[in-house]
């Protein structure tokens, strides 16, 4: 393997070669799924060993695309049959799971609580389902969470793992930490000194005030005796999220950012890409999906175009009359005409685009806009294939 | 009791998949409304600055502006609207004097479901409470959250028994569940996973009890020929690959035809998820389609044609 400047991957397959897990993030619906399950095929059928992919997007087309009856938090593997039938020879297993976050969250607090009297008393409590659903970005931690459990069980030797679409991209970057600091933070602390003494203090006073008119001293009773029960866990959980945080910045991790050209998710994609170096994490590769293709900025093509929407008529009667009637090639040409500028200007503004993604890292792989869906493994690797080169 | 038609409902929730057109279609229903003669306020709800963008104006914040004659634009800011719903309903005295109301706040919102939810979602029932506008357009968040936010006030009846926020539930029930008065809007493109959310959608807002008012088709691409038309263009094709179009058009041609073939079968993939689309949306369902516009810029001019769009399907 031919790698470049102190081993920075040059490719996508060298990249993927040297990592042991491969985060694909970036806005919702510019394919971040796709993406990792693109590279997770290649993987499989190039690199081999156990390569499983992580989703968190109950994408159904894409557990039948990788012949997938359903998945679910538990594991499940790609049949070699799938991969014949679609004309691969994998050299490796690939492994699919999706992100069941309620069975996380449950199976979180079953190892973490200290006796079955409390794992069963926050299991059972009301309120359990509301917060655990709710405060500080629980989805983007426990899918951080159950990255770092799979990794650390050795089972596989690529995790590829798809974020959730989080409002904020550092979210699940954050989440870790923010789990942390929830759970040693003051307010934390002031919300339940008065259920362990009878002392509120002076400072606490006036907050106790706006809780209690706001919400009514009952809820607020529940709201802590939940927390007091999740607080016998708390050296548990900050340990795990410290350590799923140092996960991330192990150089056995990358991150790669999947956008469209367009302008919001390309700017996500940017704000991305800076927040990573910030937090010196490994930006591995920057993927533009759904790219239009090159041919709609050519000149001479669009010498072509002009002249079919300016004067279709003098061109259709130069056309061999055995095309079709005078009058119907010319309406023909025209709608040709003024398509190809219509989607020449999508293809300009994207251009525009692709040059203020200024910071981009060494490898970019660029996806064309496939004009099909994909519905099984082969598609797949079609998109895998531009990936890979 | 059936729903209102949409303009003529007073509080109107636009949601959908990440990047569908949230708040293209949410600032186009506002410039509508105001051209109707209403007096619209329009809110993100998510702060990314959007709105402002599709509206060409400066940064919006809580306080509402006028931004187009008759259009209204705010951000929502959870803590703002505390404060404001503190001051004018709960009259607590000596706000000030409480100290960081943002750090009570913070933990309030975090440690509390469904506090965040009720105070951004009683900012409009407010409004509409108030007859401060005559219609409320909300650039609501993408489909995984939106539910629970319509469900904050049923949610928070349940989990608390006493209390300020739960005395206030009451009438915003009372708003947010008449169909007459607010309805919600789905965004959807016809591509495969706003179309499956979508309908994941319609199932889940059944036990909020807030209507649907409208599924609106963003993105939709313009059929370039008829069957006859397409024969057409499948000989041209063949004659331009034995070199018969290069005479008047030179080699350029062979890509322009390319590019039709492409825009050809994007439509047909699209209709795919289209009829999935319609086959599995309830009967009776408004849908409304909007078409795909190739402008060089997403602003105003924009924003006005996807009006313009609705408006040729609503009015
Ligand atoms: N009918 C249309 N034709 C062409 N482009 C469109 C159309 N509607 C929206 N767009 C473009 O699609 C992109 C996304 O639109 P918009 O920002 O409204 O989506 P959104 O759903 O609010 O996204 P987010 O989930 O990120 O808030 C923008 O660049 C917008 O200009
Ligand atoms: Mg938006």
């Amino acid at each position: 393997m031919s790698a470049r400047r102190g081993g920075e991957a040059a490719t996508l397959d060298q990249l993927l070669a040297a990592k042991e897990i491969v985060v694909t993030c970036g806005s919702g619906g510019v394919g971040k799924t796709t993406t990792a399950a693109a590279l997770g095929t290649m993987a499989a059928v190039h690199l081999g060993g156990k390569v499983l992919v992580l989703t968190v997007d109950p994408a159904r087309r894409l557990a039948s695309a990788m012949g997938l009856e359903r998945f679910g938090n538990v594991e499940v593997q790609v049949s070699p049959e799938t991969f014949a039938a679609a004309g691969l020879e994998p050299r490796g297993e690939l492994w699919a799971a999706m992100l069941d976050t309620k069975q996380s969250w449950d199976d979180l607090i079953r190892r973490h609580a200290p006796d079955a009297k409390t794992r069963d008393a926050i299991l059972a409590n009301p309120l359990y389902q509301n917060v655990t659903g709710k405060f500080v970005q629980s989805h983007d931690y426990i899918a951080m969470e159950r990255l770092y459990e799979l990794h650390t069980s050795g089972v596989y030797d690529l995790i590829i793992v798809d974020t959730p679409p989080t409002r904020n991209a550092l979210d699940f970057l954050q989440a870790p930490e923010r789990m942390a600091e929830f759970f040693s933070s003051r307010l934390l602390r002031w919300l339940l000194a008065p259920y362990r003494s009878r002392f509120v203090n002076a400072a606490s006073r006036p907050f106790y005030q706006v809780a209690d008119r706001i919400l009514g001293s009952a809820f607020l009773q529940d709201i802590a005796e939940f927390f007091i029960l999740f607080q016998s866990m708390y050296d548990g959980f900050v340990q795990r999220a410290r350590a799923v945080e140092r996960v991330l910045e192990e150089r056995r991790t990358t991150f790669v950012v999947v956008s469209t050209l367009e302008a919001s998710p390309a700017h996500e994609a940017d704000f991305f890409i800076r927040a990573l170096a910030e937090r010196r994490l490994h930006l591995g590769a920057l993927v533009l999906n759904k790219v239009l293709p090159a041919y709609l900025l050519d000149p001479d093509a669009t010498r072509s175009a002009t002249r079919l929407s300016a004067d279709a008529s003098a061109v259709a009667a130069t056309v061999p009359a055995a095309v079709g009637e005078e009058a119907m090639v010319a309406r023909v040409l025209k709608e040709v005409g003024d398509s190809f500028l219509h989607f020449q200007v999508a293809a300009k503004r994207e251009a525009t685009q692709r040059a203020e993604l200024g910071s981009a890292p060494e490898v970019v792989a660029s996806v064309p806009y496939f004009d099909t869906d994909i519905f099984d493994l082969a598609g797949l690797a079609r998109v895998g294939e531009q990936l890979w080169r | 009791m059936p729903g209102a038609a949409l303009l003529d409902r007073r509080l109107l929730f636009v949601t959908g998949k990440g990047g569908v057109g949230k708040t293209t279609i949410a600032a186009a229903l506002a410039v509508l409304g105001a051209q109707q003669g209403k007096r619209v306020l329009v809110c993100e709800v998510d702060a990314k600055g959007d709105l402002a963008e599709v509206l060409e104006t400066a940064p919006t914040s809580f306080a509402e502006r006028e931004v187009q004659p008759g259009v209204f634009a705010m951000t929502m800011d959870t803590e703002e609207s505390l404060r404001e719903y503190l001051r004018l309903q709960v009259r607590i005295p000596l706000l000030a004097r409480i100290g960081p109301l943002a750090r009570t706040f913070d933990f309030l919102a975090n440690a509390a479901p469904g506090v965040k939810e009720i105070v951004t979602v009683g900012k409009f029932a407010w409004e509409v409470k108030q007859r401060h506008y005559d219609l409320v357009v909300v650039d609501a968040p993408a489909t995984g959250h939106i539910v629970g936010q319509l469900n904050a006030p049923r949610a928070i009846n349940d989990l608390v028994q006493v209390g300020l926020i739960r005395e206030q539930t009451g009438w915003m029930l009372d708003i947010l569940q008449d169909p007459a008065a607010t309805g919600v809007v789905i965004v959807a493109a016809p591509e495969e996973m706003p179309v499956v959310e979508t309908l994941e959608l319609i199932e889940r807002l059944e036990d909020t009890h807030v209507d649907l008012a409208a599924v609106i088709v963003n993105r939709v691409l313009p059929e370039l020929f008829g069957r006859a038309e397409e024969e057409v263009f499948e000989r041209l094709r063949d004659v331009e690959e034995a070199g018969g179009l290069d005479g008047a058009l030179g080699s350029g041609i062979g890509p322009v035809l390319e590019a039709a073939r492409l825009a050809v079968t994007l439509r047909r993939t699209r209709a795919g998820h289209l009829t999935h689309l319609r086959e599995g949306v309830p009967d009776g369902t408004n849908v409304v389609y909007v078409p795909e516009l190739f402008n060089r810029t997403h602003g105003l001019r924009a924003t006005r044609q996807v009006a313009d769009a609705l408006a040729a399907e609503l009015l």
